[in-house]
């Protein structure tokens, strides 16, 4: 059992680069943060009433000072702020990941208690279970045919919500081989502690004999059979003979709201 | 007939069966009590009749901290099972699990903290502006059983059966829509809330009047006090969103109860529109609940430190500024809803703007101590510790609020480890500095300082030790909620470091229980005569501890002592609440007979007390 301090030990293109900026935001705040502690207990301790020491009951105020740390608050807001403003547009989850190698498309959807995620290029799916090419963008589109979740996997990205009727997206991109921990966030009913799974970013080799091993073992998907709701599913994968499966799904629920 | 309710919805699982025999027997206790002492008729005429906001403010601290046990409990529950039954077949159901957090959020934020707020300023804030009683003295009893009938809805299906509901503190569709929560659980959820809310917004106004209309002469608005301040904001904010709550669980219980698809995944419903709507009432109200604190640990640290507040002026127009752009920031909670980069990223900075003004407010309260003579009293202690813990969760806040960071940590640890830090080591704080240094003031004898600081020591200590794993667990990417996690992520060991940190707290909470029955005991040799202990300055300070029932004989700012009238009692508030709360029951239970006899009956008392005119008697000092 080894601890992981997941968001200190970024695997992926993105995550990366929160990392970054969490390092960046942390030290930036402190700046604020340390001397307003220190100043606390200084005075605290200076001041106290026992030792006698300069006594001005009658200050109130000093504008110089005040403008003083207005200013200095001022300042660290504005770089936390630009840094905030510029990584909301370089990590925007919408926003495809630049790279020589083709992207990978592949369709998640929440399910009462499960993760379902359809590779509609290779006619394929699996439950709880995640595996793409290391070094390869991946583009997630995202539904639920269940209360709202969150997908999450820590160390290659961000989080992004999964509605009914809705589709969202998010781009991941690993950058070594392994297995990553994956999960809702989102509480979504009594199976939601056990909606976890693996992501395995693996070499495209592993990817594609994976690919070809569920084509070839695999029983095909009745989708109804699997929507309804279970607990705890162990991996599997599914033959997808239906191309528009993640479509239907977000239709199902009426007119689609793009949130692109 | 009885609509859902029937035998079998009736409680059978231990917990329940176990909390009605446990409320039946202490009831039938204190009604021996009552009756051989034959104070029913005094608990009656004095207290629950009262239209004293003195009185109104000591029954609401009473419930609030009856409710903050509740909650307390529930914790400890969740904590228990992350910490030792995590992956043994003893736990709690999942179920089980999410009802208690869910009921464990809405009693910390609804009914203890809005309690103890709404407790102390109903018995101060008439105090510090000089005022003999609010503006609404009717309203206030009728919020305050509006406030009790909602949390009696929110502990109702021990004793009726049914379940609470399991969707989390603010519940969001479609998980708390019919199709995924068709039980009752939800709508004892919504009536619990909407009950309290319109306790919290009638008091708000009652409030925010008393403070602008009921000043004594000569004290103008630049010239409150800093606690008075911080409640006018607060106040001002309740009565700005408090609506909106009202509205959006208006429309989820229509789509509830008569199928509408205002917040339905189908029918062109959309749930984005109630996270929306609930955050733009949920920020604030988080606002709400911290604002009063932060009036409280100025004047504390004025009168510790024997100074003038550092920049009166300016902490008061921080205050301002808080209140403003708290009510421009709710889609910080929900970054991760896709919105585009420029939305979040505009979001995300206002949010990071009100940490200037918070900044400042701080920034000028530690500056009050420089070349004062700080002594440590309890109230000065709260505030060191505020400041300890209140600078780490601002930070963890504006770390949330820099979207690409919030896609890693929301619905973590991280965030749960942040609001704690700024309910607990902000405004519960604030408001133990307030009870520790207006405590002479209510009851009229002085508690006793050793136990309280020690008190103090353990919730601090406490504190740090429950919460930092907590952080921790969040860079590991621990979620919240869970009832089960995977052994092999080694989660368990900081569980436990923060279920120790609950046993520290929970000493520290003994310690104030003691303290308060040592203090009664000796109330005697401990009666605070001169009426200031602190020498504090302010008008609560200049009148009597505790105070006659018209606070002062004489007007501040005026000389004459003349005839006044005050309030009679008034049982209506009573029975108004009580019609509301079948209202809700009805609505829960489709009982819909009831839900119309509730309805009637409400008008017809309003109606009632509107024609009355003798509600009033007349006070002659000599
Ligand atoms: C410097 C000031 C503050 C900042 C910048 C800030 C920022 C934030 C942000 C960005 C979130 C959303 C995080 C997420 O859901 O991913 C959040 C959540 C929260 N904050 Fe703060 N916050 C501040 C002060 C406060 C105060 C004073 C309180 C209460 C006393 C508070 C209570 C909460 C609560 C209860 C939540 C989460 C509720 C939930 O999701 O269930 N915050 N805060
Ligand atoms: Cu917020």
């Amino acid at each position: 059992m080894k601890l992981n301090f997941e968001l200190f030990n970024p695997k992926g293109f993105i995550s990366e680069q929160q990392t970054d900026l969490i390092i960046t935001v942390v030290a930036l705040l402190l700046i604020a943060v340390i001397p307003a502690l220190v100043l606390t207990f200084t005075f605290a301790w200076k001041y106290r009433a026992s030792k006698q020491s300069k006594f001005t009951p009658n200050v109130s105020g000093n504008t110089k000072l005040q403008l003083g740390w207005l200013g200095f608050l001022i300042l660290i807001i504005i770089s936390v702020g630009t840094l905030a403003f510029k990584n909301s547009h370089a990590l925007d989850p919408r926003k495809p990941i630049q790279s020589e190698k083709q992207a990978i498309t592949i369709q998640v959807v929440a399910l009462e208690w499960k993760w379902l995620f359809i590779y509609p290029n290779s006619s394929i799916a699996s439950v709880n279970f995640l595996q793409f090419p290391e070094d390869t963008p991946i583009n997630l589109e995202i539904t639920a045919d269940a209360p709202m979740n969150s997908f999450l996997i820590p160390q290659l990205g961000g989080q992004m919500y999964a509605m009914n009727g809705m589709k969202t997206s998010l781009h991941i991109m690993a950058n070594e081989v392994g297995d990553y921990r994956g999960f809702s966030s989102n509480i979504s009913g009594e199976g939601f502690s056990g909606m976890k799974f693996t992501a395995r970013a693996s070499s495209d080799r592993d990817f594609n004999a994976w690919v070809e091993t569920a084509r070839i073992s695999s029983g095909s998907l009745n989708y109804n059979e699997l929507a309804k709701p279970s607990k705890n599913n162990l991996p599997t994968t599914y033959l997808v003979a239906q191309t528009d499966l993640f479509d239907s799904i977000v239709m199902k629920y009426g007119e689609p709201i793009h949130v692109r | 007939m009885f609509g859902r309710l029937s035998l079998e919805a009736l409680p059978h699982e231990w917990y329940t069966l176990g909390a009605v025999v446990s409320l039946g027997l202490g009831g039938l206790v204190a009604a021996i009590f009552l009756s051989k002492k034959k104070l029913w008729g005094w608990l009656w005429n004095e207290w629950l009749t009262s239209t004293d906001p003195k009185k109104i403010g000591i029954m609401y601290i009473i419930v609030a901290l009856l409710m903050l046990f509740r909650g307390f409990l529930d914790a400890a529950m969740l904590w228990f099972q992350q910490a030792v039954l995590n992956g043994t077949s003893y736990g709690l159901s999942a179920d089980h699990f999410q009802e208690i957090f869910t009921a464990h959020g809405v009693i910390m934020v609804i009914f203890v903290t809005m309690g103890l707020m709404f407790g102390l300023m109903n018995y101060i804030i008439p105090l510090q502006i000089g005022a003999r009683d609010v503006a609404f003295p009717f309203i206030n009893s009728l919020s305050f059983w509006l406030y009790v009938a909602g949390a009696i809805f929110l502990n109702l299906f021990f004793v009726l059966g049914g379940d609470f509901s399991s969707a989390g503190w603010l519940a969001y569709p479609p998980l708390s829509g019919l199709e995924y929560s068709p039980g009752v659980g939800v709508d004892y959820w919504i009536w619990s809330l909407q009950i309290s809310g319109l306790g919290t917004l009638l008091g708000g106004i009652n409030i925010l009047v008393t403070i602008l209309k009921m000043r004594a002469p000569g004290m103008t608005l630049m010239k409150m006090p800093m606690f008075t301040w911080a409640t006018l904001c607060s106040m001002v904010l309740i009565v700005s969103t408090f609506p909106l709550l009202t509205a959006t669980l208006v429309l989820l219980s229509l789509d509830r109860l008569i199928g509408t698809h205002f917040f339905t995944s189908t029918m062109g419903g959309n749930p984005m529109m109630y996270v929306n709507l609930i955050w733009m009432w949920g920020h604030p109200e988080v606002y709400i609940i911290m604002i009063p604190s932060f009036g409280i640990f100025a004047q504390v640290v004025s009168t510790f430190s024997r100074k003038k507040l550092f920049g009166y002026s300016w902490t008061v127009a921080s205050l301002i500024a808080v209140t403003l752009l708290s009510m421009l920031v709710w889609l910080h909670h929900f970054f991760t809803m896709g919105a585009g980069a420029n939305v979040n990223a505009f979001f995300g900075i206002m949010t990071m703007i009100i940490a200037i003004p918070t900044g400042i407010i701080v920034f000028n309260s530690i500056m009050t101590m420089y070349q004062g003579r700080i002594t440590f009293g309890t109230p000065m202690l709260w505030f060191l510790g505020f400041v300890s813990t209140f600078s780490f969760g601002g930070m963890a806040g504006v770390m949330l609020s820099v979207p690409a960071i919030d896609f890693q940590v929301h619905n973590s640890l991280f965030l749960v480890a942040h609001f704690h830090t700024m309910a607990i080591g902000g405004a519960l704080f604030g408001i133990f500095a307030g009870f520790s240094f207006w405590f002479s003031k209510i009851t009229g004898f002085k508690l006793n300082e050793k136990i309280g600081k020690a008190a103090f020591w353990c919730w601090i200590v406490g504190f740090f030790v429950s919460f930092v794993p907590l952080y921790v667990l969040g860079f590991m990417g621990a979620t919240r909620r869970l009832d089960q996690y995977d052994p092999s992520t080694g989660w368990q060991s900081l569980f436990i470091i923060s279920f120790v940190g609950l046993l520290i707290i929970a000493t520290g909470a003994f310690l104030q229980v003691l303290q308060l029955i040592h203090g009664f005991l000796k109330r005697n040799e401990n009666k605070d005569l001169t009426g200031n202990p602190w020498e504090a300055e302010g008008l609560e300070w200049s009148t009597s501890s505790p105070p006659p029932d018209y606070n002062f004989a004489v007007i501040p700012g005026t000389n004459k002592i003349e005839e006044f009238h005050m309030p009679k009692n008034t049982p209506i508030g009573i029975y108004v609440s009580g019609f509301v709360f079948l209202v809700g029951f009805g609505a829960v239970w489709h009982i819909y007979w009831l839900t119309a006899l509730g309805i009637i009956g409400a008008i017809i008392c309003v109606i009632i007390r509107a024609l009355d005119e003798d509600t009033e008697y007349k006070v002659i000092l000599k």
